[in-house]
């Protein structure tokens, strides 16, 4: 475990020096907020419209983001040959994909801490339990980077891997995608905690499975 | 001295290609072994199954007396690998990547401290660890990708044509510190450059369309002209 902190660290520090992903994410999720709070200004007053819309738009821009970051995060390794380079040492495959995985995760949390208030703000929006709501966006980016990661890996030496990865990407995130809408929308409802313990439980259950196939495959995946 | 490298009837298919067929050898601990063939003779897919990057098809590896499928953790911390590719991280500074290798060979902060310092003197690079590795020459990138290879202190050290790119200057560096590590380990080199190769190695494999040639001891030849003249009889011999 701790030589995958180290790579996710390594990842991190890189990506904080440069920049380069963390921008186009930032950049992206921000626009696309301006873009449907200009296009929503007629309805930006009823709070009901947009405790409908507000799910459904938070996680395009979460996702939408995230498959930005997600298509580097083994781009980055292939300069160099440092995949190869991170395989010649005696660390195991599965430390190497949970390295990536963890620095995918902080980087979506990242875009994510500023996606939030900029809807807030946008929207004129208050949204009603910010705890309960950070949980359900922790597990569903959770999911998505475990997922990400895997397939990340694998399209990494295909020339057409930024088409490759959300055609693949998406259907398989839709198990996690459904629930994690749900749940935001109850939230934004103004439910509980407890209104949606079954979808917290199925973003859970999905990404342990998910996570769990993951580890077992990454080993072929760098083969191939 | 025993063996730290053995491999019997090693066979390796890429999709009905056939990379290496049969190859039979045993390097003895200590020894400085330079492997010649030409393009696509199977010498980097040798190379890349001794550092566990690729798995054969049949036949066994052991190497430290430990089975190559089996242990093959184990077998990378007695490895250093170096290649014409640096594998360095070119937005972390020359220090960033030592550590960062350094931790995932498990090495302690203080052992880094030491043998970080000890690696960029011998390098001639400490002036710049604090400089990203983008802004290194070609052949301050290869000396630093030694380090790296070396952070461990292997006991066996696996090169890939590690001339490729350098000037003569930056060659004869390179040279001189291959010279100094094989002192304390065993050496494997892939290499073009007969002149160099002869000059600095104990033992000579020709590996010819993925079967060994030729096994030759470089005291049994007298020239780098007589090991250019062999190697040329063989691949004239084929053709």
């Amino acid at each position: 475990m701790i030589r995958s902190l180290y790579i996710a660290a390594k990842d991190l520090r890189t990506e904080l020096r440069t920049k380069q992903v963390l921008n186009s994410m930032l950049v992206f999720s921000i626009v696309v907020m301006v873009i449907f709070s200009l296009s929503l200004s007629d309805v930006l007053s009823d709070s009901s419209v947009i405790d409908r819309l507000a799910p459904g738009l938070l996680w395009i821009a979460f996702i939408f983001a995230g498959m930005l970051g997600i298509t580097r995060t083994f781009a980055s390794e292939t300069e160099n040959s440092c995949l190869e380079g991170l395989r010649l040492c005696p660390v195991d495959s599965a430390a190497i994909y949970t390295g990536k995985a963890i620095s995918s995760m902080c980087l979506m949390f990242i875009v994510e801490i500023v996606t939030v208030p900029v809807f807030m703000v946008l929207f004129n929006y208050n949204i009603p339990n910010i705890p309960v709501i950070s949980i359900v966006i922790l597990l569903g980016t959770a999911g998505f980077s475990v997922v990400g990661t895997l397939l990340s890996a694998l399209t990494v030496k295909t020339r057409t891997r930024e088409i490759l990865l959300p055609v693949l990407l998406l259907p398989l995130l839709v198990p996690v995608l459904i629930p994690a809408v749900m749940a935001t929308g109850k939230i934004l409802a103004g439910e509980g905690i407890v209104q949606i313990i079954m979808e917290l439980r199925l973003i859970a259950v999905y990404d342990i499975i998910f996570f769990t196939l993951a580890r077992m495959l990454f080993d072929y995946t760098l083969e191939g | 001295m025993g063996s730290i490298i053995s491999v019997k009837g090693l066979n390796k298919k890429f999709a009905g290609h056939v990379a290496l067929h049969d190859i039979n050898l045993n390097i003895e601990q200590g020894e400085f072994v330079i492997i010649l063939g030409p393009n696509g003779a199977g010498k980097t897919t040798f190379l890349k199954i001794l550092e566990t990057l690729i798995r054969p098809s049949s036949g066994s590896v052991e190497i430290g007396g430990m089975e190559l499928n089996r242990s093959a953790l184990q077998i990378r911390k007695m490895i250093g690998a170096i290649s014409h590719e640096s594998y360095l991280y070119s937005d972390l500074t020359v220090e960033e990547n030592l550590r960062f290798f350094g931790k995932m060979y498990g090495l302690s902060d203080d052992e880094l401290i030491v043998r970080i310092q000890l690696l960029l003197e011998q390098m001639h690079l400490e002036y710049r660890y604090l400089d990203r590795v983008s802004t290194l020459s070609r052949g301050m990138k290869q000396r630093l990708s030694i380090a790296r290879s070396l952070i461990h202190d292997p006991e066996i050290i696996l090169m890939d044509e590690p001339y490729t790119g350098l000037d003569l200057q930056s060659a004869c560096n390179l040279e001189r510190l291959l010279l100094e590590s094989s002192k304390k380990a065993t050496v494997l080199m892939v290499t073009h450059d007969i002149d160099r190769a002869f000059c600095i190695c104990d033992r000579i494999i020709i590996l010819c369309d993925g079967t060994i040639s030729s096994d030759i001891r470089q005291k049994d030849i007298s020239s780098a002209e007589e090991l250019k003249n062999i190697y040329t009889t063989i691949f004239d011999g084929g053709a």
